[in-house]
């Protein structure tokens, strides 16, 4: 019949006009989650992203997985040359669109990052000539790690900090109030930032922390104590604009404080055994 | 014969242990000069220093060639700094002596401030003068008093260990020379800054203050409220409610729960029964939407406070967790002094952290000017190095503590990302940030 001849028809045209879109099914399937990425995000997409810009080109810093600046000005300039909308957000129609203008070899990639090698993904360079020999490489645990998943090799640290002052800051924090909630914590940490930018007290968080008798944890070498996550999860907020202690310079536990000078400044709260004060 | 195996082994024991117990002692001792020394490295620098601090500001007053005044500014700064770098290895934390690291202070940031100013366009005033002779009789008293303290450390020869003993146990702190050679060092300068503090020249170190907040003054249930809406199905009973006490800037009503490894923290402003600070800590699980859905949470969330012109400026995730940066914005003009930060779980998009202390300190209706200088004039001002890539207006507040209304641009050079603001009005280059990238991760890369 001649219906069944015009649908052959038009499926073979279609076939034809748009060749492309089932060529391009099969690897949209496993190209990137369907979430919008943006500048500050970390993980798999991320890492995708990176080396899809490095493909065509525009991206040339380290394929990390944190979208940084350099990644962020990579995105919107591929946006511009690709004729899109220019606001430095990877949403579908730019996820598509770089996917169907890169390649993207996950397995190689991972493998690369998994064994800790410094690595470039430039389109028309045989990849064996963008590794670095002599990374600090882990054959035995590759299968492994494959299975685990891909770390990002960077991390977004708050500005003007670097991963090791936190590390330090939740020591501190960790040596001094162990105990206490999580708010109380966090509170214990603030004071240390209050202090770094007050007018009296040193302008560095090594300095505050390590002025003679400032901390018990110090003086007593409780801060050399392993901290938990917790911890760390305190200092971060503090770092990130939380501040519990309403601005405190002090603090104090009532019941082992021996100084009457402590007594006398004005207090602010308590949280958990610690008085606040100014 | 067993009496005296018994008596050689025992000597010898005793022998061992005297041998061992004097090491150990000698040990102790090596321990503690090193530690004494620290102090006393500290304490002689900082009298020094204040000796040559002294010199410096009377030169200053000498001075009469601009050429000669900005070095022994930048001079006078430098010893300022290293002078309170001494104060903070000293064990002074438990006693009175922040009037003088306040005052150190403000003759540094007043020699900084001076010594970058254009002097020839804006020279130093009477006022300024007048100041600087008070600084240098002030600074000569303190001089006067260390030195004294010196004297009798030397003469003496006493010990900062056992200032560090009297401190941390409290006791004979009346009759320490140093604590009260120190003590009056403070006095003098606490006499200084209640008189005088009024003609100091440039001496703003205020905490923020809270000028702003508008509102009736709420009480505990209307707290509770309002808490209520941050924390999801908490019974009122598990609620803790209490009041700030007489040190706080601003007096705020904390209302706090814990409950398992769920716990919240809410501080809110008496006035207004503005929320200042949230804080809800719980487990957050593997993340299920992106940084970008997150950002979008916390928005909803902002216009559900009522505050819904505030633009996102930064974003950062943080394992499961993502931190965002809002700021208020008018006519498409960023404020920068008002700002509210978030942290939303990435789990569920429930809005974890807020602090919004900066956004009730510092919000209020302003009068933005337009700009005098067209965006082309203004990007005339930037380094032409810069590939400049985004532009915006912005309000920030200056090294004056002034609010002034400014273009800002995002560029790159060398890979590097540079914010840079140029005042909108006169074309001054007012603040310029190198953005940090990413860090790698230490010893984590197997």
């Amino acid at each position: 019949m001649g219906i069944r001849k015009v649908i052959i028809v038009i499926a073979a045209l279609t076939m034809m006009l748009f060749p492309s879109e089932l060529d391009f099914e099969p690897n949209k399937a496993e190209a990137f989650s369907n979430q919008v990425i943006q500048h500050g995000a970390t993980g798999d997409d991320v890492i995708e992203l990176q080396a899809r810009l490095q493909h065509l080109g525009f991206y040339n810093g380290d394929i990390d997985g944190v979208f940084g600046w350099g990644t962020y000005w990579a995105l919107r300039n591929f946006q511009y040359e690709f004729g899109l909308e220019i606001d430095g957000l990877a949403g579908d129609v730019v996820k598509q669109k770089l996917a169907d203008a890169s390649e993207y070899d996950r397995q190689f990639v991972k493998e690369q990052i998994n064994k800790g090698k410094d690595f470039t993904y430039y389109g028309g360079t045989p990849k064996a000539q963008q590794v670095e020999d002599g990374g600090q490489g882990n054959q035995g645990g590759q299968q492994n790690q494959q299975q685990e998943g891909t770390k990002p090799t960077a991390v977004n640290v708050p500005n003007g900090y670097s991963q090791n002052d936190i590390q330090l800051m939740a020591n501190a924090v960790h040596g001094e109030a162990r105990g206490e909630s999580h708010v109380g914590k966090t509170a214990v940490a603030a004071v240390i930032l209050n202090r770094v930018e007050s007018a009296t007290f040193p302008n560095t968080v090594s300095g505050v922390i390590f002025e003679p008798r400032a901390f018990t944890a110090v003086s007593d070498g409780q801060i050399w104590l392993t901290p938990d996550d917790s911890a760390k999860n305190a200092v971060l907020d503090a770092i990130n604009g939380g501040d519990p202690s309403g601005g405190a310079l002090y603090y104090f536990n009532p019941n082992t404080a021996t100084s009457d000078w402590i007594w006398s400044r004005p207090q602010i709260k308590q949280i958990g055994k610690h008085i606040f004060c100014k | 014969m067993f009496r005296w195996i018994t008596i050689v082994v025992l000597a010898l024991a005793l022998t061992g242990v005297g041998v061992w117990g004097y090491k150990e002692n000698q040990d102790k001792n090596a321990v503690l000069i090193q530690a004494e020394n620290n102090y006393q490295r500290s304490f002689h620098e900082l009298t020094y220093l204040m000796d040559l601090l002294n010199d410096k500001i009377g030169t200053v007053l000498a001075i009469n060639s601009k050429e000669q005044l900005s070095p022994e500014l930048a001079e006078i700064w430098r010893i300022t700094s290293e002078a309170n770098a001494d104060v903070g290895q000293l064990p002074l934390t438990l006693m009175p002596f922040n009037k003088t690291e306040e005052f150190l202070y403000d003759i540094g940031d007043f020699a900084y401030k001076t010594a970058v100013r254009d002097l020839d366009q804006e020279p130093l005033s009477d006022k300024e003068i007048k100041g600087l002779r008070e600084l240098y009789k002030q600074s000569g008293e303190i001089k006067k008093e260390l030195r004294k303290v010196q004297n009798t450390v030397l003469q003496d020869n006493l010990r900062w260990m056992d200032v560090e003993l009297a401190l941390a146990t409290n006791e004979n702190t009346e009759d320490n020379t140093i604590i009260n050679g120190f003590k009056t060092v403070e006095k003098s300068v606490t006499g200084y800054s209640e008189n005088e503090s009024t003609n100091f020249p440039g001496g703003s170190h205020d905490l923020k203050k809270i000028n702003h907040l508008d509102g009736e003054d709420i009480g505990k249930d209307e707290a509770i409220d309002i808490a209520n809406k941050w924390f999801e199905k908490q019974s009122a009973s598990d609620l803790v409610v209490t009041k700030s006490g007489k040190g706080a800037d601003v007096p705020t009503i904390t209302v706090s729960f814990e409950n398992g490894d769920k716990s919240g923290y809410m501080d809110i402003s008496k006035q207004g029964g503005h929320p200042l600070n949230v804080m809800i800590n719980r487990p957050v699980k593997e993340s299920k939407i992106s940084l970008y859905e997150g950002g979008e949470k916390g928005k909803e969330r902002l216009e559900k406070l009522d505050l819904p012109d505030m633009e996102m400026v930064q974003s950062s995730q943080y394992e499961n967790t993502g931190v965002y940066t809002f700021v208020y914005s008018e006519d498409e003009v960023r404020m920068y002094p008002d700002a509210i930060q978030l942290k939303v779980a990435l789990d569920d998009g429930q809005v974890l952290n807020m602090s919004a202390l900066d956004y009730f300190a510092s919000h209020h209706e302003r009068d933005v000017p337009k700009p005098s200088i067209s965006e082309e004039e203004a990007r005339k001002q930037v380094n032409p190095g810069l590939d400049i890539q985004q532009h915006h207006l912005a309000v920030i507040e200056n090294n004056a503590k002034e609010e002034v209304l400014c273009y800002e641009f995002l560029g790159t050079m060398d890979n590097e990302t540079y914010k840079i603001f140029i005042n909108a009005e006169t074309g001054k280059e007012e603040d310029i940030e190198k953005l940090k990238k990413a860090e790698m991760i230490f010893g984590d890369t197997v």
